[in-house]
C-alpha cells in the first residue's frame, strides 16, 4: 500500500459523489433522495478540504467554503423535510411517482 | 506501512461501504443509520487530515443534526417495517452504468492531471486563525458571507415553520 495523498482523497470523493448520484437515480422515496443529496454534498466538502490541505496550505479558503456549504446543507435539509411533511399530509405518501400534481 | 496509512485505508473503506449500503438497502431506517456511519467516517477523514474544527462541525451538524432530522421524518412518514418497493431492473442497470461511466471519466481525468501545490508556509487551521479570518473585514475576510449565511438560516427557519404548519380552515 502506498502512502495516501491528494489522489486518494479525490478518489474517495469521486466515489462518494457517484454513489450519491446512483442513489439519486434509483430511489423513488423523497427521504432517501435527500440522503443521496447529503452524500453528494459531503463529497464536495471532502474535495475542498483535500485541495486546501495538499495544494494551498498557506490559505484557508477551502475550509471556509466547507463551513458555508455545511451551513447551507443544514438549511436545505430542514426546508426539504418541511416540504416532505407537507406533501405527506396532502398525499399520504412521499413517493415521487405519486406526487405528479403539485397542488391539491 | 505506517499506522497512519492503515487508518486512512480503514476510514476510506468504512465510509465507502456504508455509503453503498445507504443507497442500496431496502429498509429506509437502516439506510439512515448507514448514512450516519458514512458521515462519521468522513469526519474521521477530516481528523486524519488534522482539520479538527471541520471534523467537529461535521459531527455536530451532520451526525447530530441532519441525521436526527431525517430519522424523525422517517418516523413521521413511514409505516414501521415497510420495505421500499423494488425498482425495475432496467432502471437499476442504467443508473449503475451512468454512475460508473461518470466515475471512470472523472478518475481518468484526475489521474491524468498533475497538480502543482505551493510550498509556502502553512497556516495551521486552529480555531483562533479560523475565527480571525471568518470575522475579518480586511482582504480575505469572510464577514460578509457570514452575515449572509446568518440571514439565509433565519429565512430557512421561518420558511420551515410556515411550510410545515398545519393550516387551520378559515382563520381569516
Amino acid at each position: 500500500m502506498i502512502e495516501p495523498g491528494l489522489y486518494h482523497l479525490l478518489f474517495i470523493s469521486a466515489a462518494l459523489f457517484f454513489i450519491g448520484v446512483f442513489g439519486f437515480f434509483t430511489r423513488r422515496n423523497l427521504i432517501t433522495i435527500l440522503m443521496s443529496v447529503e452524500l453528494i454534498l459531503n463529497s464536495v466538502n471532502l474535495n475542498f478540504i483535500a485541495f486546501n490541505k495538499y495544494l494551498w496550505p498557506n490559505k484557508m479558503d477551502g475550509l471556509f467554503f466547507t463551513i458555508f456549504i455545511i451551513a447551507i446543507a443544514a438549511a436545505e435539509a430542514a426546508v426539504a423535510i418541511a416540504i416532505i411533511i407537507n406533501l405527506y399530509r396532502s398525499h399520504q405518501s412521499i413517493d415521487v411517482e405519486k406526487a405528479e400534481e403539485m397542488k391539491y | 506501512m505506517t499506522g497512519s496509512t492503515f487508518i486512512f485505508y480503514l476510514l476510506a473503506a468504512f465510509t465507502l461501504v456504508n455509503a453503498v449500503m445507504a443507497v442500496a438497502t431496502r429498509q429506509i431506517f437502516r439506510a439512515a443509520i448507514f448514512l450516519l456511519f458514512s458521515l462519521i467516517g468522513i469526519a474521521g477523514l477530516y481528523f486524519w487530515m488534522q482539520y479538527e474544527f471541520i471534523a467537529a462541525v461535521q459531527i455536530i451538524v451532520y451526525v447530530g443534526g441532519i441525521t436526527v432530522l431525517i430519522i424523525f421524518s422517517i418516523f413521521l412518514t413511514q409505516q414501521a417495517g415497510d420495505l421500499l418497493p423494488k425498482q425495475k431492473l432496467k432502471r437499476q442497470i442504467f443508473s449503475m452504468l451512468a454512475a460508473f461511466c461518470g466515475f471512470a471519466l472523472t478518475i481518468f481525468q484526475i489521474y491524468q492531471h498533475s497538480f502543482t501545490g505551493n510550498t509556502a508556509q502553512a497556516v495551521e487551521p486552529t480555531v483562533e486563525n479560523i475565527g480571525n479570518q471568518m470575522l475579518g473585514v480586511n482582504e480575505g475576510g469572510y464577514a460578509l458571507p457570514f452575515e449572509v449565511v446568518s440571514i439565509l438560516l433565519l429565512a430557512a427557519l421561518i420558511g420551515c415553520i410556515v411550510i410545515a404548519m398545519r393550516s387551520k380552515p378559515a382563520t381569516i
